[in-house]
């Protein structure tokens, strides 16, 4: 078990996602990596709050998403933690689906046919 | 008052001979950061110097961690560390003088937290003030006032006129502040991006008026500037919340400050299709909500 996870995530004002995002999409990577395991606990949102050097209702804000995303749970008075039973590779697919419907969007937008975008994705794959 | 409040401002005028500070109502809830954010001339520093009980208002109530401004001042000024921009110290004197001063005068000081304090900010206590830069006496001031820990802090534009270094210092000491749940910080800036990062509420304030006074995060989430590209002859739908309409070609850019995630389907109607939707900043914000407002007065 890894028990010496630092909660340092690097934020970018530059970033065009909100704050809360970025230490969502952090969390979310580093879970699904595997440096955070099910059942480790989360700073309290005030420590966090304090170590990112953001405010409190930025950190709240993301919490609370990532406990409606299912990924961590939150115990009243207690702390939160990261969910018990994540898969990582259904995560991983999660965000591979969010990646390909962005690619289809914008080829509908542009008018490609579905065979002409399966043959530029195909460019990208090594083989 | 409320108890969950720690600064309440119902409907306070105060009237000059040429500006009206125009019935301001504000709240700080106890444990909160509130960026108080406006124009020069607003009444950001009328309203910090009402609250502390340094200004008589003409009308209207305040009360500061429950005690009645400004009959009770004494007994709120135990608990408030004031920082601002016209604060004085005495130039022939050293930092430890002015260190020494505090502690005698005020309820509590914490001695290791001062001393901790002076290391990160680079001070020397040998100094005197008249020798120091300006970013060096606000962060002596600051010293003063966080030393004292006390429950609530009042800082008038903290962070202006001082380097990216000293910003983030001063940043930092406000983060740390922040992990306990019964301080509340009100400070004002024109510094947008501090206001940004560190409040949990925005009180936005311009012309003597409170324009609003939000959660950052609500805030934040509501405005977007969403891009199109439309066909000719295309007319916009009415939709509340929209801000402002610029339209160029077949390329249209507009903005809303209530955005949610069915406007996009209701913009993307027939030939029409939103090609971005983008975050503002706090400071663009702030600039189209003074000028939308400039146009509402004309």
């Amino acid at each position: 078990m890894n028990t010496h996870f630092d909660w340092k995530l690097v934020l970018s004002q530059a970033d065009e996602r909100a704050m809360y995002q970025q230490i969502m999409d952090q969390i979310h990577q580093h879970v699904v990596l595997g440096d955070l395991l099910s059942g480790t606990k989360l700073p309290s949102i005030r420590e966090l709050a304090s170590m990112l050097k953001v405010s409190v209702i930025t950190v709240k804000r993301a919490y609370l998403e990532m406990e409606r995303s299912g990924i961590i749970v939150t115990q009243h008075g207690k702390g939160s933690w990261v969910a018990e039973g994540l898969d990582r590779r259904q995560l991983q697919q999660e965000e591979l689906e969010g990646h390909l419907k962005r690619a289809a969007k914008l080829a509908a937008d542009m008018n490609i046919t579905s065979a002409e975008l399966a043959a530029q994705l195909k460019k990208h794959i090594k083989s | 008052m409320r108890p969950e409040n720690a600064i309440e401002c119902h409907q306070v005028s105060k009237r000059y001979p040429n500006f009206h500070l125009d019935h301001i109502d504000l709240e700080v809830p106890t444990g909160s950061v509130m960026g108080f954010v406006g124009p020069n001339g607003a009444g950001k520093s009328t309203t910090l110097r009402i609250i502390m009980g340094l200004v008589r208002h003409d009308s209207g109530e305040v009360a500061v961690l429950g005690n009645t401004m400004p009959r009770q001042q004494i007994a709120a000024k135990r608990e408030i560390g004031h920082v601002s921009e016209d604060m004085r110290l005495y130039p022939g004197q050293t930092i430890a003088f002015h260190m020494d001063f505090m502690r005698s005068i005020v309820p509590f000081w914490d001695d290791k937290y001062a001393a901790d304090l002076l290391g990160r900010f680079g001070l020397v206590p040998d100094q005197k003030i008249k020798g120091l830069s300006h970013g060096q006496r606000v962060k002596a001031c600051l010293l003063m006032a966080l030393a004292r820990r006390p429950k609530l802090l009042v800082f008038d534009e903290p962070t202006t006129g001082l380097d990216p270094v000293a910003r983030q210092e001063i940043i930092e000491e406000m983060s740390a502040v922040v992990v306990d749940e019964d301080r509340t910080i009100l400070f004002s800036s024109h510094n947008t991006q501090d206001v940004e990062q560190m409040s949990d509420r925005i009180t936005f304030i311009n012309g003597g008026s409170v324009l609003f006074s939000r959660d950052k995060e609500d805030l934040m989430d509501g405005w977007r500037r969403i891009r199109l590209q439309v066909p000719d002859g295309f007319e916009l739908p009415g939709f509340p919340g929209l801000v402002s309409v610029q339209r160029n070609g077949r390329l249209l850019v507009l903005v809303t400050s209530q955005y949610h995630q069915n406007l996009e389907q209701m913009l993307s109607q027939g030939e029409a299709s939103v090609t971005a939707i983008e975050r503002l900043t706090l400071e663009e914000i702030f600039l189209t909500s003074v000028s939308v407002r400039k146009e509402l007065v004309q």
